[in-house]
């Protein structure tokens, strides 16, 4: 890594408060880097930290939910040491994100192109005249007509609402993109065709790339690195080569059996027997000890540190070798 | 800008097609603007002002004169003219009930937003309060309240106190409807984008939450006036009016203790209670189809009624 990274998330760990009281430790030591023009792959079950993650970045997390430790680097501001009032300028400017769910994202009593220009005029980035023009050609960019400026999310269609989306999180030219689970709810032509434009827009643009999905396919299709989570920690972290043909973590070997290889079709899939854990009672050894198949006695009382097993690659699994991991 | 102006016309003339069937709508809109029309040329409609005394040819008084002698709604125990009392005093009536009911509104609407929007202890104390004025019985304490600030002495009419108290003591339901209809729409993923791209508070409820609460506001907006009028004359028939400015709560009230009944004089007593009635009918009437009308929800599911529902009959599933 000789590039400086953007973006460097050191030890992110973040709490929820449940109705009944409990406290949900939804990401704990969480720690990844983005660097410039590349993406990013966040991977997991459901109720994995991955959203969560991407709502601690933008600091944008539930009333219920709090930061407790970390820190987030962008270049060299720790976003969670700003004010309120400071981070608002980074939101969108520095970092954009495309919402999971693209018809609950827009306003459905707003013109689409008032709310892709809204945020260009919040930030006082141009006047309105030039703010219209950007407008028409962010939707011309993504693909829509310009002409179909003025009409309501409810006359999109689902695939138009998330270009629409992406439009929108282009309007204030961030270095950052985050996407959540971009491709849900599409059908898989249009996923396709969405996936092409992140990856087109990021090459026009020089983007960096935060993707959220369950997707191992969209995975390896778009990223350059993956971090891995499972229960609210990482797993594994390296680039997509190594993840991909040289696994370490249990969970992640299973999750890759467990998806459909189109060269070797085989009769039946492997499954993961169990579910993720309940994040407000978390097993004290290693988070998928229960689950785990190759598990020893240890696993069920030590949390295994993250290791360095390979410059790069990181696994959280007592059972491999290396440093423990040291990020600047 | 003339094309705002055209999208607006179009959506007006939308509007009213889908008004238009409503019976009962059309019936309450002509109710409020009759009444709206005949306070504001009140001058054109009778040649007398409310002060004027009804004299016969030998230069007495007409009191008590019944609609027969003096057309069109008799006199009064003093002799003055019952329709010009009547439709000077719907002026009173609409200010007070229009000024009160819009301030109860605004006061309701921002504090419902303020509650819902913030949450925690804003929500907690607006939430509070609104209970305690819940509970307390509200004649009770506007008479109190009224009857305490006219004896301060302040130089403030005795109309704006009314309208202020009313005002200012009524907005309770508002802003628990409004407090509950903005926690839904906070918690709608668009607020969220709309604060991840660095939106304030301010440009969130301004542009993000009032619009989806405007249908609600106005129509109990029209629902707030016929009660506030209703309560501007339940007040002034207890004698918390203006005497010099009478409206038909206190027209009431001098027919009461100018023993109108006992005289037998119906047209002194009917005419404002009627007036009354046809206002407050009016808005209600309004309020419930604009309610009806703007509430995708409160309208049927399509398959509701017998024309959506055969398409299941025995004979197709050979039950």
């Amino acid at each position: 890594m000789n590039e400086k990274p953007l973006l460097r998330v050191r030890g992110l760990t973040t709490e929820f408060v449940t109705s009944e009281g409990a406290v949900a430790r939804a990401l704990e030591d969480v720690s990844f880097d983005v660097l410039p023009g590349k993406t990013v792959g966040l991977v997991g079950e459901s109720g994995s930290g991955k959203t969560t993650t991407l709502m601690a970045l933008m600091r944008l997390l539930p009333a219920s939910g709090r930061i407790t430790k970390g820190k987030v680097w962008f270049n060299d501001t720790n976003l969670l040491a700003l004010s309120e009032r400071e981070m608002r300028d980074y939101r969108w400017k520095s970092m954009a994100i495309v919402f999971q769910g693209a018809m609950n994202a827009l306003n459905p009593v707003m013109k689409v192109g008032d709310q892709i220009r809204e945020a260009i005029l919040l930030h006082d980035l141009m006047d309105r005249g030039a703010a219209e023009k950007r407008v028409r050609d962010l939707l011309e960019m993504v693909g829509i007509a310009p002409a179909r400026r003025d009409q309501y999310p409810h006359q999109y269609s689902g695939g138009m609402r998330q270009r629409a989306m992406i439009a929108m999180a282009l309007a204030c030219a961030p270095d950052i993109l985050f996407a959540d689970e971009p491709t849900t709810a599409l059908d898989v032509m249009i996923q396709a065709q969405i996936l092409q434009l992140l990856k087109e827009i990021q090459r026009a643009l020089g983007l960096a790339v935060v993707i959220v999905t369950h997707d191992l396919g969209v995975v390896a299709e778009v990223c350059d690195e993956v971090v891995v989570l499972y229960g609210g920690k990482v797993a594994e972290y390296g680039s997509v080569d190594r993840i991909y043909n040289h696994a370490q973590h249990p969970y992640t070997q299973r999750l890759l059996e467990s998806f459909p290889d189109i060269n070797n079709p085989s009769e039946t899939l492997a499954s993961i027997p169990g579910t993720p854990p309940r994040l407000t009672q978390l097993p004290p050894g290693c988070r998928f000890e229960p689950r785990c198949h190759v598990k020893i006695n240890r696993c069920a009382e030590v949390s295994p540190p993250l290791l360095e097993v390979e410059p790069g690659h990181y696994v959280a699994c007592i059972l491999r070798e290396g440093k423990e991991a040291n990020f600047q | 800008m003339s094309d705002h102006w055209k999208l607006f016309l179009r959506n007006l003339s939308e509007f009213w097609k889908a008004f238009r069937r409503n019976k009962l709508g059309l019936v309450g809109g002509f109710l409020i603007l009759t009444a709206l029309l005949a306070a504001i040329f009140a001058p054109a409609l009778t040649p007398h002002s409310a002060v004027d005394i009804m004299r016969d040819s030998n230069g007495r008084a007409l009191t008590f004169a019944s609609p027969a002698t003096h057309s069109p709604l008799g006199t009064d125990d003093a002799g003055h003219d019952i329709w010009a009392l009547l439709i000077y005093g719907a002026r009173i009536s609409l200010m007070v009930g229009f000024l009160a009911g819009f301030i109860s509104m605004f006061v309701g609407s921002s504090l419902g937003i303020i509650a819902g929007y913030f949450g925690g202890a804003v929500d907690t104390l607006v939430m509070r309060v609104t209970d305690i004025l819940m509970v307390i019985p509200d004649l009770p304490l506007m008479l109190v309240l009224v009857a305490t600030i006219r004896q301060m002495d302040l130089k403030v009419s005795p109309l704006s106190v009314l309208i202020l108290v009313i005002g200012l003591l009524y907005w309770t339901s508002a802003a628990r409807l409004i407090r509950s209809q903005t926690l839904t729409i906070k918690e709608r993923q668009f607020v969220a984008r709309a604060r991840a791209i660095g939106a304030g508070h301010w440009h969130i409820i301004r542009k993000h939450i009032l619009p989806q609460l405007m249908p609600l506001i106005v129509t109990n907006t029209v629902l707030i006036l016929s009660t506030a009028i209703l309560i501007e004359s339940g007040l002034a028939f207890l004698g918390l009016g203006d005497p010099t400015q009478p409206s038909w709560g206190t027209m009431l009230n001098f027919a009461f203790s100018r023993s109108a009944i006992s005289n037998g004089a119906w047209w002194f007593y009917l005419p404002p209670g009627i007036a009354i009635l046809w206002v407050s009918l009016g808005c209600i009437l309004l309020g419930n189809v604009l309610e009806e009308m703007m509430n995708p929800r409160l309208t049927a599911h399509y398959l509701e009624g017998d024309k959506g529902m055969i398409a299941i009959t025995d004979k197709e599933t050979g039950l």
